[in-house]
């Protein structure tokens, strides 16, 4: 029997704004344990949330960006259950009423383009952080990230394969961090993802028992936990077992998931409407501000670079993976750097330098104004490109002065014929043999004879000017 | 709806709470009088009464997203029967 896998994802995303949700106590990650509290987000007796206005920008934002329709009238609800990571003892969130819904999300695989609905963003307030110490036993609880805003998107159970959920949360991360509303930085926590799954036989139209997946902190472990999770639940099924609804805990070493107890076991939420928060009513004029300040999106980038410039689509997509890499690009060309050169050094050099170094464009010290000199350099003819790249290697890491340091070492390019003649002329005169090979008919001493013309010249001449020169003198 | 001894023993696990042989016999009678109470509630003819989420007629109250000082530890620790000067300290959750 084929069989087909159904998944539906639960992504929760920390939102950038300077304080919690409720209080204005800091989100900045880190710090020494339970400093960044206050009664409010400790939940205290007779405290009162008041909600932060960014959070209910960048969610609306978030939620326009994904295609959702936004809920005009809005209110949090209380999600009451006792677990130490959660001093109040419930969770403010958005059950009946979310802030957007019925969003879509296009996706582009190796099997082609698809859209993921959404099914609905809401808001809520991060729970705080429990470390089991074996020394004595017993589990230590730090609150700073009690009260942390996130919003956490839903979909349709839409996906079919691993491919196709890892494509929808690039787009997902790419969107949320153009828009500026999270740095979705998974090795800090700030995108989280729970992954339900289940499996039925390729054309059923009924859907099977799933489960869901917890503590996946990377695309490479949602990739293999849900390759391990589909063969588990067709093993069981085909051995005449049932699959079980559980949440499973993924264990990144063992690479194997196992199902949890405690806080998931058997839930009963009980919300009701949060007292606390009043309602929240979005006027028409509030949202118009709202996507009128919307930055353009990585796919309108994309199709502007195809149409504008001219790029093929891998060099496009390649480009504004990345907010700070597009930014870069586009300050490259309003220098006037041709766009497929400066294309060429960006997929080449550029992410070629960062990942030997382990760096995320947005923290390059080289600047968009240092290679485009460098590119105008090789385009005037002053530089060759195996010698710019040596001094985009030199300049890389401080954003070094470039006309400074190819006059420091002399690198300008020789475009005196007269001189690339006489070194020529020298070179055949002490080869004899590699010219004899050559007019033998051994091409590859002509190779020889250009590589010892470069060589007195210290890499410095025009390869086309030194082929052109050795050819006529050797016709001659 | 009918309260049973298990559904007051499930919802006091739910709460955390350790029940007593005798108090549960008197929760199951007050849970079905509370609840029965609602029986009446549903009586009233609500037929084009909107519903209300918040009691007072007051909406969109928000704050700017402004960095204030947080509580000093020490004191943050200080209700808790049993910190460890940094963390508060709870038996043994996390799997």
């Amino acid at each position: 029997m084929t069989w087909e896998t159904v998944i539906g994802l639960e992504t929760h995303v920390e939102l950038a704004t300077k304080t919690k949700i409720f209080c204005g106590c800091t989100t900045q990650f880190g710090g020494a344990p339970n400093t960044h509290c206050c009664p409010v987000c400790t939940g205290m007796p007779g405290t009162l949330p008041v909600l932060n206005r960014r959070v209910l920008e960048f969610a609306v934002k978030a939620g326009l960006a994904l295609n959702c329709s936004i809920t005009r009238y809005g209110k949090f609800d209380r999600k009451n259950y006792f677990y130490p990571d959660l001093p109040k003892a419930y969770q403010i969130s958005q059950l009946y009423l979310p802030i957007a819904r019925d969003g879509a999300v296009p996706i582009h695989t190796d099997a082609g383009d698809k859209a993921i609905r959404i099914h609905e963003l809401h808001m809520e307030e991060d729970a705080g952080k429990l470390v089991h110490d074996p020394w004595i036993d017993q589990t230590r609880a730090d609150y700073n990230r009690c009260g942390v805003p996130l919003i956490e998107i839903v979909t349709e159970p839409d996906f079919r394969t691993a491919d196709e959920v890892i494509a929808y949360l690039e787009q997902l991360k790419e969107t949320l961090q153009y828009l500026g509303v999270s740095d979705c930085k998974m090795q800090e926590g700030s995108l989280r993802c729970d992954v339900n799954l289940s499996v039925r036989p390729l054309g059923s139209s009924e859907l099977g028992t799933r489960t869901e997946m917890k503590n996946l902190s990377s695309f490479k472990a949602i990739a293999r936990a849900i390759d391990y999770e589909a063969r588990r639940q067709i093993e069981r099924i085909t051995e005449g077992k049932r699959v079980v609804q559980e949440t499973r805990r993924w264990d990144e070493n063992k690479d194997a998931s196992y199902a949890m107890r405690s806080k998931e076991d058997a839930q009963d939420y009980r919300y009701f409407p949060e007292p606390d928060i009043p309602p929240i009513e979005l006027s028409e004029a509030y949202l118009d501000g709202l996507r009128a300040g919307l930055p353009e999106l990585a796919q309108a980038k994309r199709a502007r670079y195809q149409a504008d410039y001219g790029l093929p689509e891998y060099d496009c997509r390649m480009i504004t993976s990345d907010k700070a890499l597009a930014a870069f690009f586009e300050a490259l060309v309003a220098l006037g750097a041709p766009p497929k050169q400066g294309a060429n050094w960006i997929m080449g050099e550029v992410l070629g330098a960062l990942s030997a170094r382990g760096l995320e464009p947005r923290d390059m010290k080289l600047t968009a104004p240092t290679l485009a000199r460098l590119i105008a350099l090789v385009s005037e003819g002053k530089l060759n490109r195996n010698t710019a790249v040596k001094v985009f290697e030199a300049v890389f890491d401080t954003d070094g002065d470039v006309d400074a340091y190819v006059k420091e070492h002399g690198l300008e390019q020789v475009n005196d014929d007269g001189l690339v003649r006489e070194i020529c002329a020298k070179v055949l005169a002490a080869n004899p043999r590699s010219v004899a090979d050559f007019r033998g008919g051994k091409d590859k001493a002509f190779g020889f004879l250009v590589g010892q013309v470069m060589r007195e010249l210290k890499g410095k001449a025009n390869p086309q000017a030194v082929n052109a020169i050795l050819s006529q003198l050797l016709k001659g | 709806m009918n309260i049973t001894a298990e559904l007051v023993d499930y919802l006091a696990g739910l709460s955390r709470l350790e029940v007593q042989e005798g108090d549960r016999q008197a929760m199951t009678a007050e849970l079905e009088r509370i609840l029965a109470y609602m029986d009446v509630l549903e009586r009233l003819d609500t037929q084009g009464v909107e519903p209300m989420s918040h009691v007072f007629p007051v909406k969109n109250v928000l704050r700017e997203d402004e960095v204030i000082p947080s509580q000093a530890r020490e004191e943050l620790l200080a209700g808790s029967p049993a910190p460890d000067g940094e963390a508060f300290l709870v038996p043994k959750t996390v799997e």
